[in-house]
């Protein structure tokens, strides 16, 4: 602990980042440049997540980090245990304990409080870029809020697939202003993109932090003859039977045999917990959640 | 230099540091929210708020105008030595300290179509500071909020220059309130 200054970074470069974080807050939606620095983990693990939760944190959190819902996973472990040793932070892996979340592509199933505060993990901030390459054209068209190449490429979606069938970082208009990337959650989250707790983006490759305020107006683009739906595997959970979660699908056998089970792992040991069983599980055993 | 100068920083830089802007981003993320601060005794007349403000905010790299009240010896030699921050014209300030009727808000950067971020965020000296007054609505507030402010005009026009505008933080004795260009005021 006493090795490093508290959550790693100087304190110059916090303050480049808080400055950041106020102005991201002040414009929702829009994409801050910032001043990314190397961290102790290669780009794509999740550096501008943790850059952001470094200059969030204060001694007294408590911290929860997920990687695609679940908090087992290398990265989550990997971060969770830095910020242990570097800003000496309690960590947890229950939801509602947590008062600093970070996460890579998943939100969350339960809903979260004005008092928390979620931290995502964004590999590719700008919307616009895989439809326009031009940092210089992107910029502009969110200056002149010319977003009719998104809408083209929603309606190619349609007109290939019957459907829009964009099922992740499926694009979403903050407070009637700028188009935003909410990162590769599943669409199936776009809708608690509307919650009490305030909401930060990192992207440490990119350089670039944005923010939703809580209760902010975040529609998911869409057609009046296409609505957006938040879609998931229509099946329930093989381990704790939930219908109403988002569900990754496993492999279990080489006969091509799966199962479906909830993505967020807190969710579905503390619904395993109180009692509620799937299809196919075992009994409930603490120490295997 | 005067020993004053030296002193009334933050005890433990890391962590003051951490609880301050823990407490002014909240105030930021959710406008017309009354927080307290801690850590900072700046000379008079600064509040111990924008002290705090100023420590956790700034540094060489953000040029600070100070309105003519404020821009005292013992103010400026405080800010030098805490914060390095250089002062300057109001054209060229990423921050501005000073009471309402001094800043002008009219020569202000307010970012630009491509860099709204690239604006002032102004620390204004109040005497008062309480949940009622002007009626608040936008991002991060349910259905609407209220604080005091200094004028209903200028921050009305300030939201209606969106994405573009200034942003501000309220200071009044160790209290303070944030109110961001997205907040509509009426």
């Amino acid at each position: 602990m006493n090795e490093y200054n508290f959550a790693y970074l100087d304190e110059q470069t916090k303050r480049m980042i808080r400055r950041a974080i106020l102005k991201a807050l002040a414009i929702p939606g829009y994409q801050v440049p910032f001043a990314s620095r190397e961290m102790p983990m290669p780009y794509g693990w999740g550096t501008g997540g943790v850059q952001v939760s470094a200059a969030v944190l204060v001694p007294e959190d408590t911290l929860k980090v997920i990687d695609q819902g679940a908090d087992d996973t290398t990265n989550a472990v990997s971060i969770r245990r830095f910020f242990e040793r570097t800003a000496g932070v309690a960590v947890t892996e229950a939801t509602a304990e947590a008062s600093v979340i970070q996460t890579r592509h998943r939100i969350p199933e339960a809903p979260l409080r004005a008092d928390q505060i979620l931290v995502y993990q964004v590999p590719i901030p700008e919307p616009l870029r895989f439809l326009e390459p031009s940092e210089v054209e992107t910029r502009k068209m969110h200056a002149l809020e010319d977003y009719g190449l998104m809408h083209v490429k929603l309606y190619e979606d349609i007109s290939r697939h019957g459907a829009i069938s964009t099922s992740y970082a499926y694009p979403v208009k903050v407070e009637g202003r700028y188009v935003m990337d909410p990162s590769p959650i599943p669409k199936f989250d776009n809708p608690k993109l509307e919650m009490a707790a305030i909401q930060l983006f990192g992207a440490g490759r990119e350089q670039r932090i944005y923010a939703i305020p809580p209760h902010t107006r975040v529609v998911s683009l869409d057609f009046e003859d296409h609505p957006f739906e938040a879609s998931k595997a229509d099946h329930a959970c093989g381990l704790c039977g939930a219908t109403d979660s988002y569900l990754d699908e496993l492999i279990v056998d080489d006969e091509g045999g799966r199962m479906f089970l909830c993505s967020d792992t807190d969710y579905c040991a503390g619904r395993r917990r109180a009692g509620h069983a799937g299809a196919e599980a075992a009994p409930f055993e603490e120490d295997a959640a | 230099m005067q020993a004053a100068t030296l002193e009334g920083g933050f005890g433990d830089g890391p962590r003051d540091a951490a609880h301050a802007f823990r407490a002014v981003m909240t105030a930021m993320a959710r406008p017309g929210e009354i927080v307290t601060v801690a850590g900072a005794r700046p000379p008079a007349p600064l509040s111990a708020a924008a002290g705090v403000v100023l420590l956790t905010l700034c540094d060489p790299d953000t040029p600070l105008f100070l309105a003519p009240s404020h821009a005292l010896p013992q103010v400026r030699e405080w800010i030098a030595f805490h914060t390095a921050a250089p002062l300057c014209p109001a054209a060229g300030a990423m921050f501005a300290l000073g009471p309402w009727d001094a800043l002008p808000l009219a020569d202000l950067p307010l970012g630009t179509s491509e860099y709204p971020d690239r604006s002032a965020t102004l620390i204004v000296e109040v005497d008062r500071l309480d949940p009622e007054g002007a009626t608040l609505a936008g991002p991060g507030i349910v259905g609407t909020a209220r604080l005091s402010l200094p004028d209903l005009a200028a921050f009305r026009e300030n939201a209606r220059l969106f994405p573009l505008g200034l942003d501000f933080v309220f200071t009044c004795g160790d209290r303070l309130a944030a109110l961001p260009r997205s907040t509509k005021v009426s």
